[in-house]
C-alpha cells in the first residue's frame, strides 16, 4: 500500500466547498445545542466552554438533555464519554497525518470531528491532511459561533428539525461511504459494522453501537487481499 | 464546583484525550502491516455505523421517522452522481417535507 498522500489545490478547494454546506448544517445544530443547554439550566458560559473543548454534537446534546431532565452528573458524564469513545479509533485512523511537536499534534487533533474526518477520507485507508484540518477549522468556527448565538438568541431560530437537518447527516455519511466500498473486503467490513450497530441500537446506550461496530475492522487481519 | 461545570470539565478532558489518541501517541509512525490493514478498514466501518445510527438510532430503540426520507433522497442524489452539497440539501429538503406531511 503506498504511503504517500497526494494533494492538489483543486481537491483542497473542492473539499472546502463541500464543507460549506455541512458547516451551515452544523451551525444550526450548534445554535440549537446552545438553546437547549440554556433551557436545561447550564447558563451561558458552560455551554460555550463545552462546545469549544468537546466539539462533538451528539455527546453535547446528550449532556444538555440529561441535565435538563434532572438525570444527574454521573449519567451525563457516562453518556457523553461513551458517545465520544469512537474518537479514539477515528483519531488512530488519521494518526499518520500529524507531524511535529506533541503539543502541535494535540492542538491540531482537536479539529477531528465526524464530518471533517469523513470529508478527508480518500478511500483505501488514506486521508488528506489539508482537507481534514481545513474542514475541521470551518466546522469548529461554525459549531462554537452557532452555540454562542443559540445561548444568547436561540428562541428566534426555531428547531433545525423543521429544516430537515437531522436527515442530512446520515445522507452525508452515506455519500462519503459509497466511494469506500469498491474493495470487496471494505464492503464486507462496512456491512458487518453497520449490522452490529443496527442490532445494538435497541440493546445498548447511544454511543456503544458505533464503538462496537469497529470490531468489524478485525476482518483486516485476514491476509488474502481481496 | 457546580454539577454543570464538573460535567463540562470531565467530558471536555475525556474528548480532548480521545481525539489526541492517534495523533499524539502514534503520530506519523509506520504501523505494523496487520495493524495497518485493520486501521484501513476503520473508515468504511465507522462511516457505515454512523449512517445506521444517524438514520434509525434512538435512545435504546430503533426510530423510523422522516430521516429515512432524507436518506432515500440522498441515495438517489448519490446514484445520480450529484455533488456533495446537493446530496446534503436534497436530504434535508426530503426530511423536512416528510415531516410536514406525516
Amino acid at each position: 500500500m503506498p504511503s504517500t498522500v497526494v494533494s492538489s489545490e483543486l481537491r483542497y478547494r473542492d473539499g472546502v466547498r463541500a464543507a460549506i454546506a455541512v458547516a451551515a448544517t452544523v451551525w444550526f445544530f450548534g445554535a440549537s445545542f446552545g438553546l437547549l443547554a440554556r433551557a436545561a439550566g447550564m447558563g451561558v458560559l458552560a455551554p460555550l466552554v463545552l462546545s469549544a473543548t468537546t466539539f462533538a454534537g451528539s455527546a453535547q446534546f446528550a449532556v444538555s438533555s440529561i441535565l435538563g431532565a434532572g438525570g444527574g452528573t454521573f449519567a451525563a458524564i457516562t453518556a457523553a464519554v461513551l458517545l465520544n469513545t469512537r474518537y479514539a479509533p477515528i483519531s488512530i485512523s488519521v494518526a499518520r497525518l500529524f507531524h511535529g511537536p506533541r503539543l502541535r499534534r494535540l492542538v491540531e487533533s482537536q479539529l477531528i470531528v465526524d464530518e471533517s474526518w469523513a470529508l478527508a477520507s480518500r478511500g483505501g485507508g488514506h486521508f488528506d491532511r489539508r482537507l481534514l484540518l481545513g474542514a475541521g477549522l470551518l466546522l469548529y468556527v461554525s459549531w462554537v459561533s452557532g452555540t454562542a448565538v443559540g445561548v444568547l438568541a436561540g428562541d428566534a431560530l426555531g428547531d433545525p428539525k423543521n429544516l430537515g437537518l437531522d436527515g442530512a447527516f446520515p445522507a452525508l455519511f452515506l455519500a462519503l461511504l459509497v466511494p469506500q466500498l469498491r474493495a470487496p473486503r471494505a464492503a464486507l467490513a462496512a456491512a458487518v459494522g453497520g449490522a452490529i450497530a443496527l442490532v445494538l441500537i435497541p440493546l445498548t446506550p447511544p454511543g456503544t453501537p458505533i464503538v462496537a461496530a469497529s470490531a468489524a475492522c478485525l476482518l483486516g487481519l485476514r491476509r488474502s487481499d481481496s | 464546583m457546580s454539577a454543570v461545570w464538573l460535567v463540562v470539565l470531565v467530558v471536555g478532558i475525556a474528548t480532548v484525550a480521545f481525539k489526541a489518541t492517534g495523533p499524539v501517541l502514534l503520530g506519523n509512525r509506520e504501523l505494523p502491516e496487520p495493524v495497518a490493514r485493520v486501521v484501513a478498514l476503520l473508515a468504511p466501518v465507522l462511516l457505515s455505523a454512523l449512517v445506521v445510527t444517524q438514520a434509525v438510532g434512538g435512545d435504546h430503540e430503533l426510530v423510523l421517522d422522516a430521516r429515512l426520507a432524507g436518506v432515500g433522497a440522498g441515495a438517489v442524489a448519490i446514484a445520480a452522481r450529484a455533488p456533495l452539497p446537493a446530496v446534503v440539501v436534497a436530504a434535508a429538503l426530503a426530511t423536512a417535507l416528510a415531516r410536514l406531511v406525516t
